[in-house]
């Protein structure tokens, strides 16, 4: 952790929580002016949703059950459920090439460098910068951010790198002859030791097979909402907190974790093709 | 102009400054993020034409650091880019005094860019940005945003143009 940046956070924490004021004014105004029959609407909205959801947890409990007993029979480690802390983004990254988040815990929450970021729908980013009372956050959507995923129907796994736009992920290093298609579903893998696994991470919005390529083009939605959550969770994982000795002994808090996975995941699926692109866009941080 | 020692206390140029910094990580929408004007440049270059003899280059250095802190770019990024403008502003600040308005305009023009130049120069020494012709945009916005600055800052002096 930089020393410099880390005193310097408590003067600019502040300076975020100013300029947060106007928007959570404005949020705070629109949730207490809404009519009755929005809040009604709502109301019966939510109530339903809990009731699909309660049915969904029925099953749940004995499909967890079940799936305890089935690693068991494969001497697998367990699944063990992560806890959470739940965040607030106070503010955004100014620089429109540069997709970072500023949330209102720090340090002083126990919040680590790498630690994994999400809001209800999805995988967001990881936290690469804490200080005292605020953190930064790199989205996944960021051009040098790069996150080991794999298609939740038939493990296939790939890299999923940031596009410099928000709703884009490029799946890189994919072979032609892979079973990927439009709709599936991306759910980070762990393999880069960083973020937990089985969080959803995108969907898989195009698939060309391009002649001239040596690879296919694969694109992906995110499934978070990258630019409207305000709420969003942090994630004490066990292989977080494993990762922590290593993640503050320098230049490595900065740079992406899928360095190293982007050179063990891909290398049982990619053809012996022709050379590979260069990797820098996934190694490459900060 | 430089004898008159009540205009020339600190309060306001700290006020101004930290308005500006807020104002530099205040959350707009995605379109307006590319024309945000460059406020702290724009406060700092009027502080230095105003009190040349207080504030100068190791003021924009820090104001700098503070600001690369605040937005999370490479530490002295946006210090050098402002310690660099400070200085320039600093040789020149008789003769933007008695320009007109729309020069005085085209000299920031001039600095604002600088000051661009310098933080995309050290972007992209240390990690990829793209680049596009957007990314300029802000320096025009700037420029048009002087005249804003010095009738507010004026008025915080007590309707005093320098």
């Amino acid at each position: 952790m930089n020393p410099v940046r880390f005193s310097l956070s408590v003067v600019t924490a502040p300076i975020h929580y100013v300029a947060n004021i106007p928007q959570r004014l404005l949020s705070w105004s629109a949730e207490g002016m809404r009519s009755r029959e929005d809040l009604e609407d709502e109301n019966l909205r939510l109530q339903s949703e809990v009731l699909v959801l309660k049915r969904r947890v029925q099953k749940l409990a004995s499909t967890v059950a079940e799936n305890t007993r089935l690693k068991e029979l494969m001497n697998a480690s367990d699944l063990l459920d992560d806890q959470v802390l739940i965040a607030e983004i106070i503010g955004v990254d100014p620089d429109p090439y540069r997709h970072e988040a500023i949330i209102d815990k720090g340090a002083r929450d126990n919040v680590y460098v790498g630690q994994a970021v999400l809001d209800a729908e999805g995988l967001m980013g990881q936290v690469i910068e804490v200080g005292l009372l605020s953190s930064r956050v790199l989205l996944i959507s960021d051009i040098s951010h790069g996150l080991p995923v794999h298609v939740n129907r038939n493990g296939v796994r790939a890299i999923a790198v940031g596009s410099g736009k928000l709703d884009l992920l490029n799946l890189i290093h994919v072979p032609d002859t892979a079973d990927i298609a439009r709709g599936d579903l991306l759910v980070s893998s762990g393999l880069g030791g960083r973020f937990p696994k089985g969080y959803p991470v995108g969907v898989v919005t195009k698939v060309e097979h391009d002649p001239g390529r040596p690879f296919a083009l694969v694109e992906a939605k995110p499934m978070a909402n990258l630019d409207r959550s305000r709420h969003v969770l942090l994630v004490f994982s066990e292989e977080g907190r494993r990762m922590l000795p290593l993640a503050t002994g320098g230049e490595a808090a900065s740079v992406p974790p899928p360095a190293s996975a982007a050179a063990a995941a891909p290398e049982s699926e990619s053809p012996p093709g022709p050379a590979a692109p260069p990797a820098e866009e996934v190694t490459d941080g900060d | 102009m430089e004898i008159r020692a009540s205009g020339d206390q600190l309060g306001p140029v700290i006020v101004s400054l930290l308005l500006a910094a807020v104002l530099a990580v205040v959350p707009v929408p995605e379109w307006a993020t590319g024309v945000r004007p460059a406020w702290v440049p724009l406060v700092l270059i009027y502080w230095v034409i105003a009190m040349p003899h207080r504030i100068g280059v190791m003021t924009g250095w820090s104001v700098g650091l503070l600001l690369d802190a605040l937005t999370g770019a490479v530490l002295g990024q946006n210090a050098l880019g402002l310690a660099l403008i400070a200085y320039i502003a600093y040789v020149l600040h008789l003769r933007i005094r008695v320009f007109p308005v729309w020069q005085q305009c085209l000299a920031i023009l001039v600095l604002v860019g600088f000051y661009q130049l310098v933080s995309i120069m050290v972007m992209r020494a240390v990690q990829i940005t793209p680049w596009t012709f957007w990314y300029w945009a802000s320096v025009l916005v700037s420029a048009l945003a002087w005249p804003l600055v010095t009738l507010g800052l004026g008025y915080l002096r007590g309707r005093r143009v320098f």
